[in-house]
């Protein structure tokens, strides 16, 4: 089937392509042509006028929790995929902190098995320790012979500096990333950031140096090793100057931010709301204004949703008692348009980076190209499309989300990707 | 004039106007409790119910006395927490005790926030007993209504609360409270057991116990949690009584014998005041516990009479 996807936007800033009102052909799920179109170039085809829509490289998340095997009350691979492709993702890395954890050839087989033939591609994560208990390395070189595209803990950090040295030391080998959660694990336990709000709430303070002291470490053995650190979800002030500092001095660290950290403040839990509960806290606007000039200056490399699905008992309870994490895939697009695009943080190229190419290439994974014969890749985003955030309305199977009811500007509109197609929450026939 | 909000969660931004009305209020009832028939059928009919998931003797006591001097049905629901952790939630609790049509709910828990979480999931009143570190806002009132009983006034007032701020409940209600009518409000206690920032509530910070007698008129000092993990925050409950302390021998070098000195209770002897002192406050100390009768009777009056 043929596919015409016309006067659209071409904005792909990995390949420096930035085109207005272009068409471009798609048979059977392959780019066939891109340029101007004329009647004569094609026979039955599905048109799309994409009038002011821009289609960039599919959107590529590299951090959501799956909840698959283990709790798949909350989410499933597929649920989680659904969830990322009507939030115009094509692309995820599922974080490792399963039942059982990610720590074995047989689990990541699982995982793929499940996500096979969805739109959506699914990388996992390995752990970095067995059963993310931080005492022996996990068996690194059959994980990612299997598919593993990087190695965490996520949900803590690599307890001992020793097996974090070992790790970085080991995964030098296939040029992976080790992905840290940087908390101190002496230093956490509250329930939000240390601050004037923690004591006026009551609440179990998190201070922001439990973040900065494992960053400091992490970049400290990066250095050493020669390994790459990739900082998960990045949430203070002193830890996005000091990848800054480790940047310029060429050590392999890389940084992503989630939608909540850029846009929300400790503030927010004022109300109590355990959907503003999640770790690392929310933090201060000072922290919150040097992520931003992270995100500009290029400390920060990309976005990443942090997708944490809680089932509704769980986090309907008292603030201390609910666990930690909220949703972000059909969220994240909106808040990075709205937050970074509309006011003028990044342009809509740098956005792209960051929420496509960016993630893509820390995992070492192809970039989607936009070249005639490639499979087409594509999200289609709505910049200025105005909308409402209803949860009743989200594919994932739980509605944790501190974002219900919000006004965003700008939308992905839909995607494609593996021959598949959803435009404006329909399920569209390519092949 | 009624009050501006139907719950009591906390003293936080309750206006001055509030809060006049609930210690004048007491003063009202303070006087019934001299009758020799101390009750009054103010709220006759009205269910109340103590929600207490936290071991409670005197706030519970205080409550339920304050509910039968008023007339009010009372029923005690104590839950441990542990029972908690095995099944029902707060919210299926709340519900299953409303349906019973009670109300007003006094509730007491362990985490911040879980009062006005029961605002969201029930229609009672709900009037926070304490919860967590956050707030105590019927002791806050009884120690703001113990000093104006012996001082004659709020306003102007030097207040200085002495011991564990950062894990205090008292200590926070106390300083919304007393900030609200125009006292000042200063903290004394080791630097691990005060808040970053609390300065920016208004609040002077003092480490010297000398210095806190001398410039206050009135001390609020707080019990010292003696178990669980407070131990990680001071060396020992020797040093500890040695530098923040209330010895007579204290008050008499500084001359400073008469100061008000506050005491929610229990008192660990020995360690935040000495025996002696503690002695020398039993007839204060007693005071405050009657006037907490008299003014939760004001709160629950004044809530249970909104609707």
């Amino acid at each position: 089937m043929n596919i015409v996807l016309k006067n659209a936007n071409l904005l792909h800033p990995g390949e420096n392509i930035d085109k207005k009102n272009v068409d471009i052909l798609l048979s059977d799920g392959v780019i066939s042509k891109i340029g101007n179109l004329k009647k004569e170039d094609y026979t039955e085809a599905k048109e799309f006028d994409l009038t002011n829509i821009y289609v960039v490289p599919g959107l590529f998340d590299m951090h959501v929790h799956l909840r698959e095997p283990g709790r798949e009350d909350e989410e499933t691979v597929v649920t989680g995929c659904d969830s990322a492709a009507n939030g115009g993702f094509t692309g995820v890395a599922c974080m490792p902190n399963t039942e059982p954890a990610i720590d074995s050839a047989e689990v990541i087989l699982l995982i793929k098995k499940k996500a096979f033939g969805h739109l959506v591609d699914v990388h996992p994560i390995a752990a970095a320790t067995v059963a993310r208990k931080g005492e022996v390395i996990s068996p690194m070189a059959e994980l990612f012979e299997t598919g593993a595209v990087a190695f965490s803990d996520d949900g803590v950090a690599i307890k001992s500096s020793a097996i974090l040295r070992r790790a970085l030391e080991y995964s030098r080998m296939f040029d992976t990333p080790i992905i840290e959660h940087c908390e101190d694990e002496s230093l956490t336990g509250g329930s939000m950031n240390e601050g004037l709000n923690s004591t006026t709430l009551g609440l179990n303070p998190i201070p922001s140096v439990s973040e900065d002291l494992i960053v400091m470490r992490d970049i400290l053995m990066a250095e050493y090793t020669g390994g790459k650190v990739h900082i998960a979800h990045i949430s203070t002030k002193r830890s996005v100057e000091m990848v800054r500092q480790a940047k310029k001095k060429g050590i392999k660290v890389t940084a992503e931010v989630t939608p909540h950290h850029f846009t929300l403040t400790d503030d927010a839990v004022k109300t109590y709301d355990t959907n503003t509960k999640m770790s690392p806290p929310l933090r201060t606007k000072a922290d919150v204004e040097e992520i931003i000039k992270g995100l500009k200056d290029g400390t920060i490399d990309c976005i990443a949703s942090d997708h944490a699905p809680h089932s509704i008992e769980e986090k309907e309870a008292e603030f201390d008692y609910a666990p930690n994490g909220i949703i972000g895939l059909e969220t994240e697009a909106g808040l990075a348009l709205t937050e970074l695009y509309h006011k003028k943080v990044l342009s809509l190229a740098q956005l792209i980076e960051k929420l496509a190419i960016n993630p893509r290439k820390i995992l070492n994974l192809p970039v989607p190209k936009f070249e005639a014969g490639e499979t087409a890749n594509f999200t289609l985003i709505d910049p200025d499309e105005i909308w409402t955030v209803n949860i009743s309305k989200f594919k994932s199977k739980s509605v944790n989300s501190p974002f219900d009811k919000r006004l965003l500007t700008g939308k992905a509109v839909g995607v494609i990707n593996n021959k598949q197609m959803f435009y404006k929450g329909e399920k569209i026939d390519v092949s | 004039m009624p009050l501006s909000s139907r719950h009591l969660l906390g003293l936080q931004g309750v206006p001055k106007e509030d809060i006049f009305l609930i210690l004048d209020t007491a003063t009202t009832f303070r006087e019934v409790l001299d009758r020799p028939i101390k009750k009054v059928p103010t709220l006759q009919g009205k269910t109340v119910v103590n929600l207490f998931y936290e071991n409670s003797t005197r706030t519970r006591i205080s409550f339920e006395l304050a509910e039968k001097r008023l007339s009010a049905d009372s029923v005690n629901f104590s839950l441990s927490t542990s029972s908690v952790s095995k099944g029902e939630t707060l919210k299926d609790t709340i519900r299953n005790i409303e349906a019973m049509k009670v109300d007003m709910v006094v509730v007491r828990h362990s985490v911040p926030g879980s009062p006005l979480f029961l605002t969201k999931v029930c229609d009672s009143n709900i009037i926070n007993a304490g919860d967590g570190a956050h707030e105590h806002p019927t002791q806050g009132l009884l120690d703001m209504y113990s000093i104006r009983e012996k001082l004659g006034k709020l306003e102007g007032i030097k207040v200085c609360i002495v011991g564990d701020i950062a894990h205090s409940r008292v200590a926070m209600s106390n300083i919304f409270g007393l900030k609200a009518v125009g006292a000042e409000v200063s903290v004394c206690g080791p630097s691990t057991m005060i808040p970053r920032n609390i300065e920016e509530l208004g609040v002077k910070v003092l480490y010297d116990i000398d210095e806190a007698i001398r410039e206050n008129d009135v001390l609020n000092v707080l019990r010292i949690q003696l178990e669980r993990k407070a131990r990680e925050y001071f060396p020992s409950i020797r040093e500890y009584s040695n530098y923040f302390g209330i010895t007579e021998d204290r008050l008499e070098k500084i001359g400073k014998e008469d100061i008000l000195i506050l005491h929610p209770g229990p008192i660990n002897r020995g360690v935040e005041l000495s025996s002696g002192v503690a002695d020398g406050l039993k007839q204060i100390i007693l005071k405050q516990v009657t006037n907490g009768v008299a003014v939760r009777m004001a709160v629950l009056y004044l809530l249970g009479t909104m609707n």
